[in-house]
């Protein structure tokens, strides 16, 4: 995995532990291939920049990517790695 | 007059079936992809003397081979060469959506860009500069408002100057960076030496790049050892090199390609604000009042489909006894002519059963219609997930099931909102069990026959919740066991909202009971003439019918049927859940709908439907029967053998008789088990 901590100093974690207002931007996705190709197809790429509008806890997560509003489920942010 | 065929791709969301409709007008069609559930929808349209067939792929965000509807689209492209494609873009969310585009450039087909809701960006402060866009992308762009009709000359115009230019190789292609690109040469080249069939056919590139990306319909066409040997070679050097898989950083390349065209070409003056979506959002979605619109927006669905449909639904029943009474004036009074009753009861009754569940389509599609274009199925869906999620089933889920109380043919039809196919397949199976209006009937009947007041309140609330809890339970099961495989993980878009056309709802709503009339329709009717028939004959000698009333004619001649002789064979079968052929021959009449149990009964006990009639047949029963049978005879009739309508409605939606069979089979085999163990156990309480 690429460490770039000079953009950032906040540490690499997963998208569930990120705030509603947080802006973040994904490190990489650990999931399987057909997820992966899923979300690469909804705009969920490594450096891709999201605005976290709401961590519903426990229920799921809006997010904004790529001026598109995405719901993602709790398992699926959890697999998401963002800076 | 030449002919040109185009296909329309494009994401969800895009406005693809607006733009469909714009070019199309009224002239669609809607069909299944072989083989498949997924919706096809076809159209025509002339412009310059050509005539243009369009055909509507299913909407995806990418062509990879995960999903049926991106397989569908991309196999459409690939195998049918349509002679255009045209890739309708959010032109408000220009990079996501041109993600598609890339696949489709790779895929080296002739291109048109529908940059569609181009109001809505130049509304954002969105200013493209297409003359260089077009130039970057080797297609033609065209700006359209399809909701709003606009651009469809221009589109048309497009489409047709793109089939009269001579094919042009693309002057360049996607590049995916040095290392890629060098294995990608390599496996080309492996290609070209082994010299595969189909290969060209899909293009020498496009193949090479899907391989790399270890696409599974590609890799398993791919059968020799030595394209396996280097792709593997390649796949294992570039995982090396990226530490990622190479799909990945091909998506990445392919966004990095796209935000480089965007940049050159694309000004934006505003950054993307909290717009009214939010807004609308931030109650919609809320975790307190989320559940509460949801099941208020469901109630005014529910109400809008049965309560509002009741009136038509009345006026077409009135229509058909007419039609029923002008038709018996030919015969003379108290004739039994079959061919009048073939007339009378089999071909109008079974037209009118037809008909009538018209009125609940229409209505519930309307609605549906405007929950989906106006953005809020996809927050319903959001809000309902958690809950359905646990039982295995889709957000959406929710919806025809809650359809299913009002009745289950066009609860069945609903479940078109679900893409995934196993959730669509566990909904349709579980839907018969959510208790129907036309049971209703049957509980009106039976309950104030058997039970004191202070419980009929109580002992119709248990039977629907048995229905319900039983659904609940089937679907997790079916989840776990023929339907399984792991929950799609959810993920999913929240479109804008938007403020639904008149004109996509109608068409929306017309599609879906045209459809219902066509292909359901013709099976009920077969179905239901073939059980008047079996309900008719063998008919009794005029002899024997001479003596006797109207209803004990009535009686007489369903008990020598074939169905009345059903009824007794079957009785020591029935026996053991405390039924007698009575009731047996009542059950099998309520196949063709669930409220005949109510007026087989009437003839089978001889009572006439006159004011007061269900007051006599309820003495009569009480005589035969004890409250444990009755309530047995609810709860068979609330799990076992869909109607007539149910079935031929499962069998237009799964595309297969077998699905209907297993359905019909495997509830009734159901409702026998828990009958059976509710009327022992019953019994011996006493």
């Amino acid at each position: 995995m690429i460490q770039e901590t000079h953009v950032h100093d906040q540490q690499v974690r997963p998208l569930s532990t990120t705030q509603a207002g947080d802006c973040v931007r994904v490190v990489g996705i650990d999931a399987g291939r057909g997820l992966n190709s899923r979300l690469a197809a909804m705009g969920l790429v490594a450096s891709t920049e999201l605005r976290v509008v709401s961590n519903g806890h426990p229920g799921p997560f809006v997010l904004i990517v790529k001026d598109a509003k995405v719901v993602l489920g709790r398992g699926v942010a959890q697999k998401i790695m963002v800076r | 007059m030449k002919r040109i065929r185009v296909a329309l791709a494009g994401n969800p969301n895009s406005g693809k079936s607006s733009v469909f409709n714009m070019l199309t007008g009224a002239h669609q069609h809607v069909g299944n992809y072989p083989g498949v559930t997924v919706e096809k929808k076809e159209g025509v349209c002339t412009y310059d003397g050509y005539q243009i067939e369009i055909i509507d792929l299913p909407g995806t965000y990418s062509l990879t081979a995960y999903s049926t509807e991106e397989l569908i689209a991309r196999d459409y492209v690939l195998d049918e060469t349509p002679d255009v494609v045209v890739d309708v873009v959010d032109a408000s969310n220009l990079e996501r959506n041109l993600y598609l585009a890339t696949q489709l450039i790779e895929m080296n087909v002739p291109l048109v860009l529908a940059f569609n809701m181009s109001d809505l960006a130049k509304r954002r402060g969105i200013e493209f500069d297409l003359e260089q866009l077009s130039r970057l992308l080797e297609a033609r762009i065209v700006p359209t408002v399809g909701n709003k009709a606009q651009g469809r000359e221009p589109l048309l115009e497009a489409i047709v100057a793109t089939v009269r230019q001579a094919e042009t190789p693309r002057a360049h292609r996607l590049n995916y960076g040095d290392e890629i690109e060098e294995e990608l040469a390599k496996i080309e080249a492996v290609l070209v030496e082994q010299n595969v069939e189909w290969v060209p056919r899909s293009g020498l590139r496009w193949v090479a790049v899907k391989l790399l990306e270890q696409d599974d319909a590609v890799t398993a066409k791919a059968v020799h050892p030595e394209i396996r040997d280097a792709v593997a070679r390649s796949v294992e050097h570039l995982r090396g090199i990226f530490g990622d898989e190479p799909e990945i950083v091909m998506a990445d390349r392919r966004y990095g390609f796209i935000s480089g065209a965007c940049q050159e070409t694309i000004a934006s003056s505003v950054e993307r604000r909290h717009d009214t979506s939010d807004t609308i959002d931030a109650v919609v979605t809320n975790r307190v009042l989320g559940l509460p619109i949801f099941l208020l927006l469901m109630y005014m669905v529910f109400w809008l489909t049965f309560t509002l449909g009741e009136y038509p639904m009345m006026a077409l029943e009135w229509f058909f006894e007419w039609a029923g009474a002008t038709v018996a004036g030919f015969w003379p009074a108290g004739s039994d002519s079959w061919v009048k009753s073939l007339l009378i009861d089999g071909i109008l009754g079974g037209v009118g059963g037809v008909v009538v569940f018209l009125p609940n389509i229409l209505l519930l599609f309307l609605a549906i219609a405007i929950l989906e274009d106006s953005g809020y199925m996809a927050r319903a869906a959001f809000v309902m997930d958690r809950i359905m999620h646990k039982i295995g089933l889709h957000g959406k889920s929710f919806i025809p099931m809650l359809i299913g109380f009002g009745c289950s043919v066009p609860a069945i039809m609903a479940t078109r909102i679900l893409e995934n196919r196993r959730s669509r397949f566990t909904t349709i199976m579980v839907i018969p069990l959510m208790s129907c209006g036309a049971r209703l009937t049957i509980y009106a009947l039976i309950i104030p026959a058997f039970f004191p007041h202070q419980w009929r309140g109580p002992v119709m609330w248990l039977i629907y919740l048995i229905g319900i809890v039983l659904a609940v339970v089937c679907a997790k099961v079916l989840r776990l066991t023929i339907f399984r495989g792991e929950t799609m993980p959810f993920v999913m878009e929240l479109p804008p909202y938007r403020v639904p056309t008149l004109k996509s709802v109608l068409i929306h709503m017309w599609q879906r009971g045209w459809l219902f009339l066509k292909k359901a329709g013709t099976v009920i009717l077969g179905i239901s003439i073939v059980l008047w028939a079996l309900a008719s004959f063998p008919k009794p000698s005029a002899e024997e019918l001479a003596e006797l009333n109207e209803q004990q004619r009535h009686q007489t001649i369903l008990e020598r049927s074939i169905i009345g002789r059903v009824g007794h064979i079957i009785e020591p079968v029935i026996r053991p859940l405390g039924f007698d052929w009575k009731v047996g021959t009542a059950l099998i009449g309520a196949t063709a709908a669930k409220e005949v149990f109510v007026s087989q009964l009437g003839i089978v006990y001889a009572v006439g439907s006159e004011e007061g009639g269900a007051e006599v047949l309820r003495r009569r029963l009480q005589a035969d029967y004890t409250p444990l049978v009755g309530f047995c005879i609810m709860l068979f009739c609330l799990i076992s053998a869909p109607c007539v309508g149910t079935v031929a409605m499962t069998r237009q939606e799964t595309n297969s008789w077998r699905w209907a069979t297993f359905q019909f089979l495997a509830l009734t085999g159901l409702a026998y088990g828990i009958t059976f163990l509710v009327y022992q156990i019953g019994s011996l309480w006493g």
